[in-house]
């Protein structure tokens, strides 16, 4: 056994079967240790190279979310795991802060697995629709073939109404209310996004 | 009341409080006095120059972009929820329709990712044709970057001369594999079959003819005022700002970040081939042709050495179990038989753990991501998709400019919609 790298808040370390260290990291301190693994003269881990989630078909196992690292200077990789109980709020920090390129990767990550980012400024669905009700794909609870019988969702894509592609916040911008039909506007004025349902209890 | 209020009121529908149609109002000069409005344009998804079902929602001052906002998703397909509800080996026709501008590139990287999840080693004839396979991909990946990203700009001779090439490299995949697109060329521990009798032949004629095309396209381009006056100094994102925004490949390279997966993090014996990492100064869209055509050159000079070192020998490796015994051998020994029966019904079975391989596509960085419960199917299968990753930074790179430049800002990042999608 040998000790743990000095990461704030380092759990404990894997050696994954390409060779690479593998670090999981308290949840509460994930910031913290990604902030340092950035900064600190030696580790320079200045790019991010994915981040994803991860969930076991044992559903006692924690949800796992992923951040690969690199240094381009020293060429060197690390992959930071942060695990997450499926029975609690899955709620981690976002790194939005410390790299640009985490916008979208972690958009997809609460888009497909439902895990929220605190403090992601934009926070939407990115690849499923904003107003798409049937949960989070990914999640080994998510049937193949959706939620939703083949006839409902035929149905609904019959009903949905083409403005409802333009975000709220996108409308407001073209202030066009006096162009829109009427229901359009009642939304508006609610500020209506599109609702996502909470995951269903494993 | 003038021609010019009349055209407006057509443009600018509504009514004003007494009923009467809205009129935007008349500076002192004549011209129409916008103010501060915004106006919301929206582009795509059925749209040539967005390279796919992409949809740009666009906030326009005047002509300058103020906002982009990208909406993504309309060719989402759910390969990874896919992957995870098939054997390994029938995940690769999936890895085709990724990238389908590089089919047998992601091909590669899958089966990379799996060989290292299983602790498999390819054989030295598989891994130079493997090499071939990439090389392959990047040129006719390129091809396509500088045929469309031409035309979008309005010139239209280099399309037809890139394509005319591409073709080339189409009826060579079409040989070896026997599908132009869909080639699913790879295996766990092998290759889908060997290459025919005539291909290294017409590779070689192809290595020999090609340069030349590429310097026509290069006469045309290069140094034309027109393309100059629409590439340079537009979409720039300094290194700093590409490496925060994790962009990979040419678009990395172009803003001066010396990286390439195949010298960097070697695979497929990448190190032991002699070629250039290709860098750019401005990280513009100009340094971004500049890399892709030159890196096809390079392209070209590994294709060269690769066909020159080919060795003989197998092309799967000797293990019978992820390896499919031929037919014969299946049919009169019992063994093989054992072993066919149990792959074809069972699949290959991957040890508990994980492995992740990045591959230098065309695009940029491909990562497969392979988590494994010790069962055929594995647990979770991630793309790192690079034009996903690299689209991120569109926003950033087209706040500013004419809405014509995100035209070419959009060309530049390479995107492909079957990747950003999934």
């Amino acid at each position: 056994m040998t000790g743990l790298p000095p990461i704030p808040g380092a759990l404990r370390t894997a050696v994954a079967r390409d060779g690479e260290t593998v670090v999981y990291v308290a949840r509460e301190r994930l910031l913290e240790a990604m902030r340092w693994l950035k900064d600190t003269p030696g580790q320079q881990f200045n790019y991010l190279v994915d981040v994803t989630a991860v969930e076991y078909r044992d559903r006692e196992r924690p949800l796992e979310v992923v951040y690969f690292l690199r240094s381009l200077e020293r060429r060197a990789d690390i992959r930071i795991k942060v695990e997450l109980n499926p029975a609690e709020e899955l709620v981690v920090d976002s790194v939005y802060s410390l790299w640009r390129g985490a916008d979208w990767l972690e958009r997809e990550v609460f888009d497909m697995f439902g895990i929220t980012f605190r403090g992601h400024p934009d926070l939407r669905r990115i690849l499923m629709w904003e107003t798409y009700a049937e949960g989070y794909p990914l999640r080994k609870s998510f049937p193949l073939r959706g939620r939703f019988s083949r006839a409902e969702q035929v149905r609904q894509a019959l009903n949905a109404n083409p403005e409802a592609h333009y975000s709220m916040e996108e409308l407001s911008i073209a202030e066009a209310g006096g162009d829109l039909p009427d229901d359009m506007r009642d939304r508006l004025r609610r500020g209506e996004r599109g609702v996502i349902p909470e995951p269903p209890n494993p | 009341m003038s021609k010019r209020t009349l055209e407006l009121e057509l443009a600018t529908p509504g009514l004003d409080a007494e009923g009467r149609p809205a009129r935007v109002p008349l500076t002192a000069a004549g011209e129409p006095d916008l103010g501060e409005e915004h106006m919301l344009v929206n582009m795509g998804p059925q749209h040539p120059a967005t390279h796919g079902v992409l949809r740009l929602v666009v906030e326009l001052d005047g002509e300058t972009v103020v906002r982009c906002i990208p909406h993504l998703g309309y060719l989402h397909s759910g390969f990874e929820k896919l992957g995870e509800y098939r054997h390994y080996n029938q995940i690769i026709p999936l890895t085709d329709r990724t990238d389908y501008l590089s089919p047998m590139s992601n091909n590669v990287g899958f089966a990379l990712a799996a060989e290292k999840l299983m602790g498999i080693e390819s054989t030295p004839r598989c891994t130079v044709l493997r090499v071939i396979a990439c090389e392959m991909s990047r040129i006719i990946s390129h091809m396509v970057w500088l045929g469309t990203t031409s035309i979008d700009l309005g010139a239209f001779t280099p399309f037809l001369w890139a394509f005319q090439e591409r073709e080339k490299i189409y009826d060579l995949q079409e040989m070896w594999t026997g599908a132009r697109l869909t080639t699913s060329l790879t295996r766990v521990g092998g290759l889908l079959a060997d290459i025919p009798d005539g291909f290294v032949e017409k590779l070689r004629d192809f290595t020999r003819t090609f340069p030349k095309t590429l310097g026509e396209i290069d006469r045309v381009l290069t140094r034309n005022a027109v393309w100059a006056g629409r590439t340079q100094g537009v979409g720039v994102l300094t290194a700093e700002q590409a490496i925060n925004q994790s962009l990979s490949g040419p678009m990395l390279r172009a803003s001066g970040v010396a990286y390439d997966l195949r010298k960097d993090k070697p695979y497929l014996g990448y190190e032991t081939y002699d070629f250039d990492v290709i860098v750019g100064e401005h990280g513009d869209v100009f340094d971004r042709y500049l890399v892709r055509l030159e890196e096809c050159h390079q392209s070209n000079h590994i294709l060269k050495q690769a066909l020159d070192r080919l060795p003989d020998g197998p092309i799967n490796v000797d293990d019978p179990r992820v390896i499919l015994p031929s037919k014969t051998r299946a049919m009169t020994d019992m063994e093989a038989m054992i072993f066919h029966f149990k792959q074809v019904m069972e699949g290959v079975k991957a040890p508990v753990g994980e492995a992740y391989v990045g591959i230098e596509n065309p695009k940029g960085e491909l990562g497969t991501y392979l988590v494994s419960d010790g069962t055929a199917k594995p647990v979770r299968w991630r793309i790192r998709p690079p034009s996903f990753i690299n689209l991120s930074a569109l926003p950033k790179m087209a706040e500013g400019h004419l809405l014509s430049d995100l035209i070419a800002i959009n060309a530049s990042v390479d995107i492909v919609m079957g990747e950003v999608d999934r």
